[in-house]
């Protein structure tokens, strides 16, 4: 049993410029709530309001909804922290989960008390409104925006700017399907192809002064059938943003597919127009906006810098310099240089995003002892980042994480694979997506593999189904799920895929061979010990694959035929007799099936 | 010195106290440890460990501790723990049961008490036994065979105060889920009464019913739960005391949310 009394924030702690949320809306959603328990609603349209709100329905029953809380360009604040997990004590089940779109999601609520946990976050200043259903979902940004070396401004404020102009405006709240926006710091980053509108902040040299703008991509994203983004232009500057995006989501508003759910997310319009008269459209579409909008129509972007403070110490409780064991190891997979001097930012590695509400609660207080911007952010894989960090302050830091059980290294490697919520609770799950991913992640920690250098830039990325909730497309190694059979025994098997990635170069993974999931983690181990055999000097695990599946291999593996051809001894199912537990999936004592409910589109 | 016994009042604000205590008009019973209790406690209060009230709780045996508590039938008695209250609400019920009504809950926990910087001593005070009456009141007690029963009534609500993943692996069918958390508002052991009356408004619970709730095993946090409930105005309630763990050792039907693997999202 836990209890966190909530107690006053302290008066130094950094709160949010910005109120996300609407009070009335509580009330409204309790009203609705009532009226569709009493069949004055209909199903169809109470569906379209919850999700509208924020509500995803839950694996196999009416009467529990998902929250999905967001975190506009992942800024979450000691407070609202607090908040989070005193409403996953009180509603959910004492735990909250980090996604991949820098949601916070809080599982297994009552639908009748969604209306509570609303109030609860308009204390603090934060909504779901808009984070499901057919609107502007969260607005990304990379965790590492303003402390990136390689970046050439910090896209935050426009990213906050963005995420304001659009929630709650009538332009945004029924589209043919969701609508994504991601910025990023830099190339390396990434992340930007994969979505509706990708951003890159980028400097151009223009009549002899800098101009801030955007490389902007457009059409990306991964779902069932995934796509990679086109470049819009060159440059796009910055007084260009937003008539940009509105002139793109009027061309999807008008040509979407409002008809086909399978086939209705933007990148399907640009791939079945082709690009040149998407992109000409686009062109054509922000004349008419530029000329039409006042000029009022600008972003409000604030540019105000944080004030960047390094928390006093009140007394040192580690008396002494002692570095606790494993500190060398966290240090180098889950910290990184900033580019301002002397400090670093922290990733907290999480078990496939899930945090206890104790542990949030722990959390609110490192960040006020140790971020010296007094805010966190949330990561692109699940994970969370402690900026400003002063490097004199992370031996404290490993230690008082410790402390909370927020110390495991790995955060940066491919030993953090992201899990989708799978049969946790997603109504389309066929397999438990979600536990596999903390399966291996116990497996190679334990094995060590986070300080292996060779693999530390690879990843493991698994949807619980071929919706890409999961990214399986972008990993290194990655997999969706489904169910094998062997006469009328079923068994959850996932479909691989290696060589995906997000960066400047990104690319879709290539299909390799179905795997149980049992067989999941031994198949990995496997592509790593072919990888150790045939690497050249100087390759990680991802540059070998990327070779591998571009056909650009000379060694005695070239193709992924040939991977495919030494991986498939290991995949051959033993029969029920033999091995029952191979009919079991992760985390089930029951047999396997493939049972789902009705989608929501995905998670 | 007259004291207010609004009947919805099931707790003492931390301002009456202090002036009851100053007026020695109250009797305050601390239920924690009796280590805990050894070192500092509210001035004046008597030490009653939940573990000892319940290693026997038969009514003769409690009437016994009441007596020597120096509480007879006309003493109000506040009651108060370090547990949110849960604790306190199974004295302060087990008190009622036996026929005290002038029973309430202090609204905070000591700790908050202590941190608001209030008084606090290690005087144990000398007790003068008293005679108090024995004058059940079953109404307020849900057995199993009486829940087993009850619960195929349309007018009867069941509510677990377990937390919700306790909840979803197991629980008695037809009850509903309502965290024990969800009870407390920041530093109060209870949120005030339009919160709670829209909290359990919007879950259905309304004034109509009869209900009764149930916990893990002891009647602590449904205890809480009564109260609760008493604190809405909703006095129609019942403890089942024995709660799940007597239940299933009396192997009753139990239910759970199928095919999900909730427990995966724990994060342990
Ligand atoms: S719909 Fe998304 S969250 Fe659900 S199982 Fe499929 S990929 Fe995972």
């Amino acid at each position: 049993m836990t209890i966190s009394d909530l107690k006053q924030s302290p008066p130094d702690s950094v709160k949010s410029k910005i109120n996300w949320a609407r009070i009335e809306e509580a009330d409204n959603f309790a009203k609705t709530v009532k009226l569709f328990r009493q069949g004055k609603y209909d199903e169809d349209s109470f569906r379209r309001f919850r999700l509208q709100h924020g509500a995803y329905g839950t694996r196999m029953t009416g009467d529990y909804a998902m929250v999905r809380i967001k975190l506009p360009a992942g800024e979450i604040y000691p407070d609202q922290i607090e908040k989070i997990s005193q409403l996953s004590e009180q509603y959910s089940i004492g735990s909250a989960h980090f996604s991949t779109r820098e949601n916070l999601q809080l599982h297994w609520v009552i639908l009748e008390d969604v209306s509570e946990i609303f109030r609860g976050l308009a204390e603090v200043g934060l909504t779901s409104r808009e984070a499901c259903g057919n609107s502007v979902r969260n607005v990304m940004c990379s965790p590492l925006s303003g402390v990136c070396p390689d970046e050439e401004f910090d896209s935050t404020p426009y990213a906050l700017a963005t995420a304001r102009f659009f929630l709650r405006n009538p332009m945004a709240q029924n589209l043919p399907r969701k609508f994504k926006f991601n910025f990023t710091c830099c190339e390396k980053h990434g992340m930007v192809r994969i979505v509706d509108v990708g951003l890159i902040p980028q400097i151009r040299e223009i009549d002899g002064s800098p101009q801030r703008g955007f490389k902007i991509f457009l059409g990306g994203g991964l779902g069932n059938k995934s796509f990679v983004g086109h470049q819009l232009e060159d440059f796009t500057p910055e007084e260009d943003l937003l008539y940009t995006s509105i002139a793109v989501m009027r061309i999807f508003d008008r040509l979407g597919d409002r008809k086909n759910l399978a086939r209705n997310r933007m990148r399907y319009l640009v791939n079945d127009m082709g690009w040149e008269k998407f992109q000409n459209l686009v062109f054509m579409e922000r004349a008419v906006v530029r000329a039409t909008q006042s000029v009022i129509t600008q972003l409000d972007v604030d540019h105000t810098p944080n004030e960047i403070k390094r928390p006093i110490r009140i007394s040192d409780e580690s008396g002494g310099d002692t570095t606790p064991d494993g500190y060398a190891r966290w240090l180098k997979t889950n910290t990184v240089k900033q580019s301002q001097s002397d400090y670093r930012s922290v990733f907290l590695t999480l078990e496939a995003g899930d945090i206890t509400a104790s542990q949030l609660y722990a959390l609110a207080d490192v960040i006020r002892n140790f971020s010296s911007e007094g805010k966190a952010r949330s990561g692109f894989n699940q994970n969370i980042a402690l900026r400003y960090v002063h490097e004199d302050d992370l031996p404290r830091l490993y230690s008082k994480l410790i402390e909370v059980g927020l110390a495991k290294s790995g955060a940066l490697t491919m030993t953090a694979p992201i899990g989708c919520s799978g049969t946790t609770s997603c109504n389309l799950a066929l397999t438990n997506s979600h536990r596999l991913a903390k399966e291996i992640q116990r497996k190679f920690l334990e094995l060590k593999l986070d300080e292996d250098d060779d693999l530390s830039d690879s990843s493991i990325k698994i949807s619980g189904c071929p919706n890409s909730c999961g990214q399986h497309g972008i990993a290194t190694i990655g997999f969706f799920g489904g169910g094998g059979r062997v006469g009328k025994d079923m068994y959850a098997n996932y479909q691989m895929s290696i060589g995906g990635r997000s960066d400047g170069d990104t690319m879709l993974g290539q299909t390799l061979l179905r795997v149980p999931a049992k067989r999941v983690i031994p198949v990995i181990l496997k592509i790593i010990e072919i990888f150790k055999e045939n690497k050249k000097s100087g390759d990680t695990l991802k540059t070998w694959i990327h070779r591998v599946v571009n056909g650009n291999e000379d060694s005695a593996i070239k193709s992924i035929a040939d991977i495919k051809k030494i991986l498939e001894p290991l995949i051959i199912p033993p029969t029920i007799e033999e091995d029952p537990d191979f009919y079991l999936d992760y985390g089930s004592d029951t047999s396997y099936h493939t049972k789902t409910g009705k989608g929501e589109c995905a998670a | 010195m007259c004291r207010l016994t609004d009947f919805e009042n099931v707790t003492t604000d931390v301002d009456s106290l202090r002036s009851e205590i100053r007026d020695k008009s109250v009797r305050v019973i601390d239920v924690r440890r009796e280590g805990d209790y050894k070192q500092d406690h509210i001035p004046s209060a008597v030490n009653l460990p939940l573990a000892n009230l319940l290693s026997d709780d038969s009514p003769e045996r409690v009437l016994k501790l009441i007596n020597s508590m120096g509480i007879d039938d006309q003493t109000p008695v506040v009651v108060y723990d370090d547990t949110f209250g849960a604790l306190a609400s199974r004295v302060a019920w087990t008190l009622e049961y036996l026929g005290h009504s002038d029973v309430t809950l202090l609204e905070t926990t000591y700790s908050h008490w202590k941190s608001l910087g209030l008084e606090n001593d290690s005087n144990v005070p000398e007790i003068q036994t008293k005679e108090h009456s024995m004058n059940l009141q079953p109404d307020i007690l849900a057995t199993s065979d009486y829940l087993e029963t009850a619960k195929t009534r349309d007018d009867v609500i069941l509510i677990d105060n377990r937390e919700r993943l306790n909840f979803l692996e197991q629980h008695i069918p037809g009850a509903i889920s309502l965290p024990y958390r969800t009870l407390a508002s920041n530093d109060k052991i209870l949120r005030s009464k339009e919160d709670m009356k829209r909290l359990l408004e919007n879950r259905g619970i309304t004034g109509n019913s009869e209900i009764i709730t149930y916990c893990g095993s002891v009647g602590t946090l449904s205890g809480l739960a009564y109260y609760a409930l008493k604190s809405a105005g909703l006095p129609n309630a019942k403890l089942y005391v024995r709660s799940f763990k007597e239940w299933k050792k009396l192997e009753k039907p139990t239910e759970k949310q199928e095919d999900a693997s909730y427990w995966d999202l724990s994060a342990e």
